[in-house]
């Protein structure tokens, strides 16, 4: 217990030492934050009935996707998890613990977004707050279950990017964080029901916001879990200490088998 | 009595159809430096690295204290030390952060007097980063060892380091042999084998080639011993028959030099001509074989096949 205390404050630190994870657990998120309650704010004043779960949604997904990846690409290649290996550092500890401290510098920006946003934006602030945060800790874990599947997938720095902007940027577009779901064209919606943050800004409409009409909060909160947790399974299952010494013959496309919860959401709407 | 701790038994270990080590045996007993050598690509870091779990094998065993490597890898920690070819930490990582959070891993408390023994004392809040190849080499050391483990694998301990540092590293294997620790050390350098090793064994293309104590394998080679013998006059110069078991001759200012397959009739009857022919003697010196001329030797016949 007193070395999984240890490693996750050292983790911690390391995402505000580390100027890529500060940037992209801190600085990225706040700032587009503070960019986008100023522009779409006065551009689409509906924005901010949801700017405290979107731009959170967005914190999760910049250190999830755009941080954390990348990281543990670089400590495998680099042959840190090997140095892990043979201090008796488990498999389990490298990916749980970027899991929870991405949650954790999330959470952060998230109360610095949830407390700001009514006052300097006129903002919609949560009407519920504990559903708020349920609603926050599932989100967050499945965004950071398929960071640290594209983090265990990944051979390289540059396909870490790829696989994160495959996910990041049509969250960004279609999942609801911009633009509501209910005002996307029939096709787009069906692809956005592919996205875990679609049912993050669903489940926050109807748990936290009060804005219950037209939402399955209960639903979209179980595929969410669901998400996370075929993510984190896959993560362990294709987990690999050493790129140059291939142990385990596992093929990375199974990731592919982490959206399937969403798939069946999708299927569910039809 | 002595006692095995790592045993190794027709070890085999293939990439593809490339096979690097061809069913290796050998005994490490308890207390004793074990040198692997060999030249790249010989099968000496796929032992190492499958004796410390790393790797799985591909036929034959391995055993370090009972415990097997590829199947028991949390007794395994407790009982191996890794010091790696080519590892690394975090960069963010500082000195003392990494012996508290390896520690911690193991179970055991931080071992702040080992960071003064690898000299990092005043490097305790540098970040991994900003420690030179060398500092971060002793670092990796101190946290192999920070456990006390009974075995410890040197994997190139000493690349890249400067001189007193690659003393403090051999104080450090001593003290440990001293207390029982077995220690393997994979290496390229000959003359550390030599001074540190109690026996090693040379790889070639995943094959032992030999095995035995520096001083055996010294002593068993085709190897020429070298004589150097200096005398006031130039009685050396004017010896017109050849003195037995010489196989070479030549001069280097005043210095004769004889290369012997046996020494001592080599020796005998130098001393006894200079002598009759009343040329006081200045020097003579006689230089073994060394580790590295017998390693040449096996290799180059290697390769040569």
């Amino acid at each position: 217990m007193n070395a999984f205390v240890n490693h996750f404050t050292f983790e911690f630190r390391v995402g505000i030492r580390n100027k890529t994870l500060m940037l992209m657990n801190y600085l990225f998120p706040l700032g587009c934050y503070f960019m986008f309650g100023a522009l779409m704010g006065s551009i689409n004043p509906g924005f901010l009935l949801t700017i405290v779960p979107a731009m959170s949604i967005f914190a999760v997904l910049s250190g999830a996707l755009l941080g954390m990846p990348d990281t543990l690409v670089s400590a495998r290649e680099a042959g840190i998890f090997r140095s892990y290996k043979i201090n008796g550092v488990p498999a389990l500890s490298i990916l749980v613990i970027p899991v929870l401290t991405s949650m954790l510098h999330a959470l952060l920006v998230t109360v610095i977004i949830a407390l700001t946003a009514p006052v300097v934006f006129h903002g919609l602030a949560p009407v519920n707050w504990a559903g708020f945060l349920l609603v926050f800790l599932v989100a967050a874990f499945a965004s950071a279950g398929i960071g640290v599947l594209i983090g265990v997938i990944s051979t390289s720095s540059r396909m870490t990017v790829l696989f994160s902007q495959l996910v990041f940027l049509p969250s960004m577009i279609l999942g609801g964080l911009m633009l509501p779901f209910s005002l996307l064209p029939p096709a787009l919606a069906k692809v956005a029901l592919l996205l875990p943050t679609t049912y993050a800004m669903d489940a926050f409409g109807g748990l936290a916001m009060g804005q219950a009409a037209g939402t399955h909060p209960w639903l979209s909160l179980a595929i969410l879990a669901a998400g996370g947790l075929m993510a984190f399974a896959l993560s362990v299952f294709l987990f690999k200490w050493d790129s140059k010494n291939v142990t385990r013959g596992r093929h990375p496309a199974l990731a592919l088998l982490a959206w399937a919860p969403y798939l069946v959401g999708l299927m569910l709407s039809l | 009595m002595n006692e095995t701790v790592i045993q190794v038994k027709d070890f085999r270990k293939a990439y593809g159809t490339f096979v690097a080590v061809d069913g290796i045996s050998f005994e490490v007993e308890r207390g004793e430096i074990f040198g692997l050598l060999g030249p790249n690509g010989a099968g000496k870091t796929s032992t190492l690295e499958s004796l410390e779990g790393l790797r799985f094998p591909d036929g034959g065993s391995l055993r370090i204290a009972g415990v097997d490597p590829s199947r028991q890898s949390r007794q395994l920690r407790a009982l191996v030390g890794v010091q790696l070819q080519t590892s690394a930490l975090p960069d963010s990582f500082r000195v003392d952060e990494a012996m508290r959070f390896f520690c911690a891993y193991h179970g055991k408390p931080p071992r702040d007097d080992l960071i003064d023994r690898v000299g990092l004392n005043d490097k305790r809040a540098a970040q991994y980063h900003e420690l030179s190849g060398g500092q971060q080499r002793r670092l990796a050391l101190a946290l192999a060892v920070a456990h006390k483990p009974p075995v410890v694998f040197l994997d190139e301990p000493t690349a890249g380091l400067d001189v007193a540092s690659r003393v403090m590293l051999h104080d450090l294997m001593r003290e440990l042999k001293a207390g029982g620790t077995t220690i393997l050390l994979a290496t390229h350098d000959m003359a550390e084998a030599s001074e540190m090793a109690t026996r090693v064994a040379i790889l070639l293309r995943g094959k032992i080639a030999a095995i035995g104590t520096p001083m055996e394998l010294t002593a068993t080679g085709a190897g020429l011993t070298k004589i150097s013998v200096h005398t006031e006059g130039d009685c050396l110069a004017k010896a017109s028959a050849a003195f037995p078991a010489v196989r070479q001759t030549q001069q280097q200012e005043d210095y004769f030099i004889y290369y012997s397959t046996d020494i001592g009739p080599t020796i005998s009857a130098l001393i006894a001509y200079i002598n009759a022919q009343g040329d006081p003697l200045v020097d003579l010196r006689v230089e073994r074989p060394t580790l590295e001329d017998r390693f040449l030797e096996i290799t180059t016949k290697g390769a040569a096949r």
